[in-house]
């Protein structure tokens, strides 16, 4: 008998199945994620889900008998009361007792349900989004190192020694100088044994064992390994790039803000904040609100305390200016910006704005996102056609060259689309 | 009381921890009983310890330590590791694989008791049923298993790459839907090449002395359209009807590409290789339980397992065979093991202590002494619906109170047709015999038709017994698959086998990509 631990074998054998499996149920799983991530909180917008798919995609179909219709015979145990010559009510789901294969008939698809790793959902959710202008990607101070092979070295420490390599130069060098090998040593040392057990003539015996000497004397000289065969693995430490970025959050905080509204803006907030942070090592946050005056704060500032004011948005935007000078030069970040606003502003600011946002910030953002969001009942005004002091003072700032993209989000539904719309990968070719 | 307490240096291991050296002795312990008091004859074994991910992993390759890439694993691993961890389901403790060496995977998670149990039950139970059944033996070659799952993973990896995964896709998908229309349910003739050289040299001898150049000078008819062949002739050129699907595509299939297949080939060879097993359910179950109640409770009996070892045996023991009565929430279906075992029990019972009701049903078996060898004599022969026709006592009908119900569409009611009384005793046992076989389970779907010369549709016909026909949605979405295969239209036709009536039709076009399937 033989025991073997299989325990430390790799793991995720399976992996390669279920890659195929996703692959199978593409369709579903992203539809099902989509409707997953409509209902989901914030919080838990990164963990794992358990996705429901219709089973019709991916069935196994095969020949098997209808489960009604016809006549059947079935054998079951536990008789207590019925004699030869009874009827029993047709229990429900047909299939007369047995239980297990009961399907809905018709149409009817079985729903298939799984978990989805957290990986697995935000690759899905994310999918077919693309950053725009990715790239500033600077190396930041050489703190961080990585080893990469460099070929081969003549020193180096016993832990790299490269075996391969040294018993390559070993073997060639010792073909080359005609080590003699092990085997003609023996040989020659059985022909000499035999030469003296069959009492040979002296001269031959002589002539062997000079021979002997020589070859064995020839391979004390030539080592089996010498010093220069002998070979390390080098590495090379390589300073490794660092994608950085800074994300700005920009809230208008004034009383004409909602709850609602701002459950929408933290929402897109949340999306943009997941997904740089698929594509950057880091991403820092900073959280700038605003009334009439705009300050950075922390998030939970940010999003759960109120505040009273009149709306300058400039300021939010000046604040921005100052906190990226100060921190995040934009030679070394990858500056992203989102807004959110009600789109009210006072409209002696109007110009202020526009003239700040085109000459300085957009100029050294990656991108910029106006988020205008609504109160989910007066959706009516803006479909009219009544635009906002902010929705037409960025209007005229927006142009194809500038990193500017600006849209309407009413209800939590409207989110993803949006965020998709403003990230979706045609965008890069535009 | 008087309760003697064993020698420690008795036991086998103490406590629930397992490790090696425990395992190792429990094994020789094991081998021992199995091997000299119960006579039986096993593989060598291979005993490996693997993680509840592993199991899982097991599962999904429907059981075998190496299986192909495909997403339909993909998809039962979803769903076993779903049920594994909401806790709606655990695991098997064991699984164990038909090969020589024979595999058995045992879980880290099992205790002491539990590793005893499973050794006793895979390593000698179900190991011995693999060696000596008589379908095992004639249709699985335990020793080239592994190699060929290792082949074919190897070769459907290397198709994927040349002809791409949706390619080999496709054919996967269509062939699993076969698989079990794969099967050939009667052993070919054998032949072997002398016997064939033979023949063919006589066949040469033959056409030499009656030769005659004569023949050379008759005129021929004129050349025009060759006159169609009878159905008859075609359908023996084709070797027609055919029932096993995938043969008849793998062979006849006019586009497939030499890839396809063997593709079609491995998951035939694979299909048929499960055969034995999806026929000897009971029987093999019933084996292994019977084998490991006898060894835990000899180890018990010798006082090499102690009692609270013994008491955790019985509890997973009871609740692997127990029977749910119909009307039982917990009820689905007659449960194999507890069929399986109770029938072993009964066999050696009858044999070793017969009433008079046995000595009239089994005259031979009745009172012939040594329940072990009839016991064994059963496992080497027969499969799960001889083994019931042959075995099932009346004595175990009323024990499990077995009736028989049937189920007639037509009917508002169902009726209860027999009942474990003198009357019912034989029908009841026909009944549950033909609920274990195959070929009654399985609907008889046959190729029957296919005019290669015009337009090679392919009629497939499913006999219809008890009037039940095929679930319609997935026939076709089977048909379909056959169509991508065959590259032509398919109609199947659902005949009554008792009056040929056409009950229903089927038909799917043909692919309209056309060339590559």
């Amino acid at each position: 008998m033989n025991i073997i631990d299989r325990r430390l074998n790799p793991q995720g054998k399976s992996l390669a199945n279920r890659q195929r499996f996703l692959r199978r149920a593409k369709e579903q799983v992203v539809k099902a994620v989509r409707d997953a991530s409509g209902k989901r909180g914030i919080q838990d917008i990164e963990n794992g889900e358990k996705v429901t798919i219709a089973a019709g995609g991916v069935r196994e179909p095969s020949f098997h008998r209808a489960s009604q219709g016809g006549v059947r015979d079935y054998v079951v145990p536990g008789n207590k009361e019925y004699v030869e010559g009874d009827t029993i009510q047709r229990p429900d789901g047909g299939g007369g007792g047995r239980g297990s294969e009961g399907s809905a008939d018709g149409e009817g698809e079985d729903e298939f349900r799984f978990v989805l790793s957290r990986d697995e959902f935000l690759d899905i959710f994310l999918e077919d989004l693309e950053l725009p202008d990715l790239v500033k990607q600077k190396v930041k101070q050489s703190e961080s190192h990585t080893l990469t092979r460099a070929g081969y070295s003549v020193s180096g420490s016993p832990a790299n020694l490269n075996l391969v390599r040294t018993m390559r130069n070993s073997l060639s060098r010792r073909i080359a100088l005609k080590r003699p090998k092990r085997d003609e040593i023996r040989e020659l040392e059985e022909m000499l044994r035999e030469a003296e057990e069959a009492g040979e003539d002296a001269t031959q015996i002589q002539a062997l064992r000079e021979q002997l000497e020589h070859i064995v004397l020839r391979s004390r000289r030539i080592p089996f390994i010498d010093p220069i065969d002998v070979r390390y693995n080098r590495f090379e430490s390589v300073p490794k790039p660092i994608a950085q970025a800074v994300m700005f959050c920009l809230m208008d905080v004034s009383g004409s803000m909602t709850e609602h509204m701002k459950d929408l803006a933290k929402r897109f907030f949340m999306l943009l904040y997941l997904f740089l942070r698929r594509r950057y090592r880091s991403v820092d946050i900073v959280f700038i609100r605003h009334t009439h005056e705009a300050k950075e704060v922390d998030e939970e500032t940010f999003f759960y305390s109120t505040e009273t004011g009149g709306t300058v948005v400039s300021t939010a935007l000046e604040e921005m200016q100052k906190v990226v000078q100060e921190r995040y030069p934009d030679s070394e970040w990858n500056i992203y910006a989102a807004q959110a606003s009600d789109g009210d502003n006072m409209s002696s600011d109007n110009a202020k704005s526009a003239t700040l946002l085109r000459d300085v910030i957009l100029p050294m953002c990656q991108y910029f996102a106006y988020i205008e969001v609504a109160a989910e009942h007066n959706m009516g005004l803006s479909a009219l056609g009544r635009e906002t002091e902010l929705w037409r003072t960025y209007k005229q700032v927006q142009s194809p060259e500038r990193p500017l993209a600006m849209r309407r989000v009413r209800s939590r539904r409207e989110i993803f689309p949006v965020f998709r719309e403003l990230f979706a990968r045609e965008k890069a070719g535009a | 009381m008087t309760a003697v307490i064993t020698k420690p240096d008795a036991l086998l291991y103490d406590g629930v921890e397992w490790d090696y050296d425990k395992i190792k002795r429990v094994y020789d312990a094991v081998e021992h009983i199995a091997l000299k008091e119960m006579g039986l004859d096993v593989y060598p074994n291979q005993i490996e310890v693997i993680t509840a991910e592993q199991m899982l992993d097991a599962y999904s390759s429907i059981g075998m330590p190496l299986m192909y890439k495909h997403w339909s694993f993909g998809k039962h691993f979803a769903r076993d590791e779903m049920m594994y961890r909401k806790g709606y389901r655990g695991l098997a403790y064991e699984i164990v694989i038909n090969s020589s060496p024979c595999i058995s995977y045992i879980m880290e998670e099992n205790t002491m008791t539990m590793q005893t149990l499973v050794i006793a039950h895979a390593a000698f139970g179900h190991n011995h049923f693999f060696k000596n059944n008589q379908l095992f033996q004639q249709w699985t070659d335990a020793q080239g298993i592994l190699d060929y799952l290792e082949f074919a993973k190897t070769y459907i990896a290397h198709c994927e790459e040349r002809y791409g995964h949706a390619a080999v896709e496709r054919v996967l998908d269509a062939a699993h839907a076969l698989m079990s229309q794969g099967v050939h349910k009667y052993p070919k003739k054998r032949s072997d090449l002398r016997t064939e050289q033979r023949r063919e040299r006589e066949r040469q001898e033959y056409q030499d002395q009656t030769f005659n150049d004569l023949w050379r000078t008759v005129p021929k008819t004129a050349a025009g359209p060759r006159p169609a062949k009878s159905v008859s002739e075609r359908k023996k050129l084709l070797g027609l009807p055919e029932e096993n699907i995938l043969y008849f595509l793998e062979k006849k299939a006019p586009r497939l590409e030499h890839w396809q297949r063997e593709l079609l080939r491995i998951v035939r060879h694979i299909s048929q290789y499960f055969y034995p097993q999806k026929q000897t359910k009971v029987m093999n179950e019933g084996c292994a339980t019977y084998v490991h109640y006898q060894i835990m409770s000899r180890l018990h009996e010798t006082g090499q397992i102690s009692e609270g070892a013994f008491l955790e045996f019985l509890h997973s023991h009871t609740s692997v065979v127990f029977q749910p009565e119909f009307d039982d929430k917990r009820y689905s279906g007659l449960n194999p093991y507890a069929v399986g075992f109770a029938m072993m029990q009964d066999i050696a019972r009858i044999a070793e202590k017969p009433t008079d009701e046995d000595r009239q049903w089994f005259p031979d078996l009745a009172g012939r002494g040594d329940g072990m060898a009839a016991v064994r004599e059963a496992w080497a022969n027969f499969r799960d619906e001889s083994f019931i026709l042959q075995y099932l006592s009346p004595h175990l009908m009323r024990k499990l109170k077995l009736f028989s119900v049937r189920d007639d569409a037509e009917d508002p009611y169902l009726l209860v047709d027999h009942i474990h009384n003198e009357r019912g005793y034989r029908d009841i046992r026909k009944k549950l015999a033909r609920q274990y076989d195959l070929g009654y389970l399985e609907p008889d779907i046959q190729i029957v038709d296919v005019d290669l010369a015009g337009d090679r549709k392919l009629i497939l016909q499913h006999r219809v017994t008890n009037g039940v026909l095929l679930d319609e949605s997935d026939a076709k979405a089977v048909l379909r698959h056959i169509a991508n295969l065959w590259g032509y239209e398919v109609q199947l036709i659902e005949v009554s086998a008792i009056s040929e009536a056409i009950l229903k039709e089927h038909a799917v076009t043909a692919p309209s990509g056309i060339g590559v399937v």
